[in-house]
């Protein structure tokens, strides 16, 4: 058990991929339902809707930074990983990444259902495009903290 | 880098000649109208909104003509580029030649409407006429027509059993029946199965017609349906309905070809669009316009630069008076705002969130200084960025008669690429590390990479972190001095020294003294600490200022206990100024996203190492990958950086609220007259 560490390590990374990721497909999940709603009254909108559908999308890519970063300082990217990983250093990695991994999950549904207001906004009002992309963004300030302590983390374990 | 200075001007004239002047004005497209601003009991409007429909359906019926035609015979000239093309220009004597003209490509218009009608009707007939051949197709073995019922002495029903029966079933079953109502008299049938399917099957029973009304009740009985109505035997029929169909589809050739024979005439049709358009908007003014018996009066507002040249235009050729004068204090003048080419991208951005309002300076060049540095961090690749500017380049030198607002927003992309590729430069990244990956998977020379000017952020978090902290921290700084500017302009000196002064002590004698506190250098990782006199400094200015604060932050307040608790809940307001800066790190967190994520891709295209598929899988991951990562990052770069421009930034100093300027012009889509108009190119 003491060199499990190499598993929670694992664990943490994998974690911060899915959740963050599973996170972000909800949101663009649910954004992308009402962006189709839009377009089959305005198809001319395609191109304002996509935008705003994909900005729940960044949880899923900053889950999979913090899972890549992760995997690299541990060495499981090519090679050279240390097997007999510690306990404790395991746990650190994992406790590293539950930031990105619970941050990225539910700010990337919350930000879903904030694009999905925003594509209301924008089909009623076209011209309000600038301020509707904003509200979203709002939320991803969190997703952004919890990548920065993560990181931060990571790369203070390493 | 301002709102443009704007005049209001007010102009009386003959009434007999409003039309004149109307176009006149609309042509010079200068000039916003007002005319709400003219109260007079004694003026009414002249109803012209049957006109201005007339002339909008019209246009629409041009605008869809071109839609048709653009559908049937796409406009080989329209490439990629040719969709950033703003309107064409034209001179006055082609203009008035057009006019004379302008009917003839409303007849075609219209002809390709009716004749695009026409292929939408033959289009839905098609497919009505398929389903009757289909349903003669189990009636094909049949030789008398589907509604034959008999002959002098028999009678015949023609019609379908479900399922797949035989046919001594069916005797057998009829029989049973039959024998039901009648023992001794025998009934008399015959069965021919014309037609067996799973689904169902196809008979003709023949009787005599004095046993008619029997078996139709045994055929009830067994859920006989009687086929459907046709005059003709069924192989004929279906010949028929085949003519048909091929006569449909041979009409909607024909229309398709008649449609594209218009195509020569797809430039007419767009002018006759603009025509009416034009005209519309004319009548639009024309009704909101106060006349009394013989005169007629507008009310508006022109920028300073072309209010002279108008109104000399105007007196020189029509009669009328124009009055030129500052608009008041108190008016609610429309905003336009001009820059030099290096921030007038910006302007979009402020106009995305809001025109700056009565008494706000124009936000755009201040935010230009901020806005490509902010884009350039979070995107921070250098191949990225060359990528950006060399399609944005292109299209701008390419296109030579762009929409304005298309323009700008290419131009925001230009600069900002060419401040991405400096950061990444800086920062050593060239589509992430691809020059190291290559090296070393195909050349086998894992020492060559692309070093970084300054730092990799990737390495040093922190160091990166701090340097965003610091844009951070000279941003909103920047906007704190804007407002001091503001409250100074305007001989605000309370506000000045309350809200300004005191919260620059207060913010930023706290910062200085943090950074004398050992802990706190040593996090960030800095190698410079203040001395002991700076922290006492600090300290005291930070002290000095919040105390300030504390006291005048509710000066708004009478009652002194209020007062001073609302003043300490303003002093409580510093956590924003905490987090808007904490808010900066996504220039960390983006621009390693950005190189993180593209190193991730070259890793996975490298993997199959130096051989000829190896090479192979390598270009099509990067392509793929590096598309991708490009879109999103970039559209993460543009939201972010509207995002610390819009909260952060104008958080402290801006609120917006100014009305756009929407001048009296042509608006149209396709063509500009050139001659008579004021504006100079932007």
């Amino acid at each position: 058990m003491a060199n499990s560490g190499i598993f929670w390590a694992l664990l943490g990374a994998a974690l911060s991929a899915g959740l963050a990721g599973a996170g972000s497909a909800i949101g663009v999940g649910i954004a992308g339902r009402s962006a189709a709603g839009v377009c089959t009254q305005e198809p001319n909108m395609f191109s304002k809707v996509l935008i705003l559908q994909l900005l729940p999308g960044t949880q899923g890519i900053y889950g999979l930074l913090i899972a890549f970063i992760a995997l690299s300082q541990m060495g499981l990217l090519g090679g050279g990983a240390n097997m007999d990983m510690s306990l404790t250093t395991g746990l650190m990695y994992f406790a590293a990444c539950v930031p990105m991994a619970i941050g990225g999950l539910v700010s990337g549904i919350a930000q879903g259902k904030c694009s999905v207001a925003a594509i209301g906004l924008v089909a009623k009002r076209p011209e309000q495009f600038g301020k509707s992309m904003i509200f979203p963004a709002m939320v991803e300030t969190y997703a952004i903290l919890a990548l920065l302590v993560s990181i931060l983390a990571i790369f203070g374990i390493g | 880098m301002s709102k443009v200075p704007m005049k209001r001007i007010f102009i009386a004239g003959l009434k007999r000649e409003r039309k004149l002047v109307l176009e006149a004005l609309q042509r010079a497209g200068v000039v916003q109208i007002a005319t709400e601003n003219i109260k007079d009991d004694d003026l009414c409007t002249l109803n012209c909104i049957s006109d201005k429909v007339t002339f909008d359906r019209d246009s629409n019926l041009a605008e869809q003509a071109l839609e048709i035609l653009s559908k049937y015979a796409p406009d080989e000239s329209a490439g990629l580029l040719a969709s950033l093309e703003g309107a064409k220009e034209i001179d006055l004597g082609e203009y008035e030649e057009r006019i004379k003209n302008v009917e003839e490509p409303m007849k075609a218009a219209e002809t390709i409407l009716s004749l695009s009608k026409e292929i939408a009707e033959n289009k839905a007939a098609i497919p009505r006429l398929e389903n009757r051949l289909s349903a003669l197709t189990p009636w094909m073995n049949l030789d008398i027509p589907l509604n034959f019922t008999g002959t002098e002495k028999t009678q015949v029903f023609i019609g379908s059993l479900k399922n797949e029966v035989d046919p001594d079933e069916i005797y057998k079953v009829l029989g049973e029946d039959l024998e039901e109502v009648r023992d001794e008299n025998k009934v008399v049938i015959d069965v021919t199965v014309i037609s067996k399917s799973k689904e169902m099957t196809c008979i003709m029973v023949t009787c005599l017609k004095s046993d008619a009304y029997l078996v139709e009740n045994a055929l009830k009985k067994v859920d006989f349906a009687r086929a459907g109505l046709a005059g003709e035997i069924p192989a004929v029929e279906a010949e028929k309905t085949k003519a048909e169909i091929k006569a449909c589809e041979q009409t909607i050739e024909d229309c398709i070809a008649k449609i594209k024979a218009y195509a020569p005439n797809r430039n007419d049709i767009k002018f006759a669009a603009d025509y009416y358009q034009m005209r519309s908007a004319k009548y639009d003014v024309l009704s909101r316009l106060p006349q009394s018996e013989n005169a007629f009066f507008i009310d508006g507002y022109v920028p300073t630069k072309y209010a002279e040249e108008l109104k000399e235009k105007l007196t020189r050729r029509y009669k009328v008076e124009v009055e030129l004068t500052d608009p008041g204090e108190d008016e609610d003048v429309p905003v336009m705002l001009q820059n030099n080419p290096f921030s007038d991208p910006m302007e979009s951005v402020v106009e995305s969130y809001s025109l700056p309002g009565k008494g706000e300076i124009d936000p755009s060049f201040i935010i230009s200084l901020f806005y490509y540095i902010f884009f350039g961090l979070m995107l921070s690749d250098a191949g990225y960025g060359l990528l950006i500017v060399l399609g944005t380049g292109f299209a701008l030198l390419k296109v030579k008669n762009m929409k304005p607002g298309m323009k700008k927003f290419l131009k925001l992309f230009f600069f900002s690429g060419i401040s991405t590729t400096f950061w990444g430069f800086m920062f050593g990244s060239f589509f992430g590390d691809a020059v190291n990956v290559i090296a070393t998977a195909f050349f086998n020379r894992p020492d060559i990479a692309l070093r970084p000017i300054w730092f990799e952020p990737v390495s040093e978090p922190m160091r990166m972190l701090v340097f965003a902290f610091a844009l951070g921290i000279v941003h909103l700084f920047t906007g704190l001095f804007i407002k001091g500017y503001m409250c100074l302009r305007d001989k605000d000196i309370k506000g000045f020294i309350y809200d300004v002064l005191f919260w620059a002590m207060f913010v930023g004698g706290g910062i200085v003294f943090l950074l004398t506190m050992e802990m706190i250098t040593d996090m960030l990782g800095l190698s410079f600490r203040f001395g002991p006199t700076v922290a006492k400094a600090a300290a005291i200015a930070a002290g000095v200022g919040a105390v300030g604060i504390v006291l005048t932050g509710g000066r708004e307040s009478k009652n002194i206990v209020k007062r001073l608790l609302k003043g300490a809940y303003s002093a409580y307001g510093v956590t924003s100024w905490l987090s808007d800066v904490l808010s900066y790190s996504r220039l960390l967190a983006l621009g390693l996203a950005t190189g993180v994520i593209a190193q991730v891709f070259n890793k996975m295209g490298s993997m199959l190492g130096a051989t000829w598929y190896g090479i192979l899988i390598f270009i099509v991951v990067f392509l793929i990958g590096h598309v991708l990562n490009l879109g999103i990052n970039i559209l993460g770069a543009y939201v972010h950086t509207n995002r610390l421009q819009f909260v952060e930034f104008f958080g402290k100093f801006y609120e917006g609220g100014g009305k756009e300027y929407q001048p009296f012009t042509e608006k149209t889509k396709y063509y500009n007259v050139t001659e008579a108009k004021i504006k100079e190119e932007k």
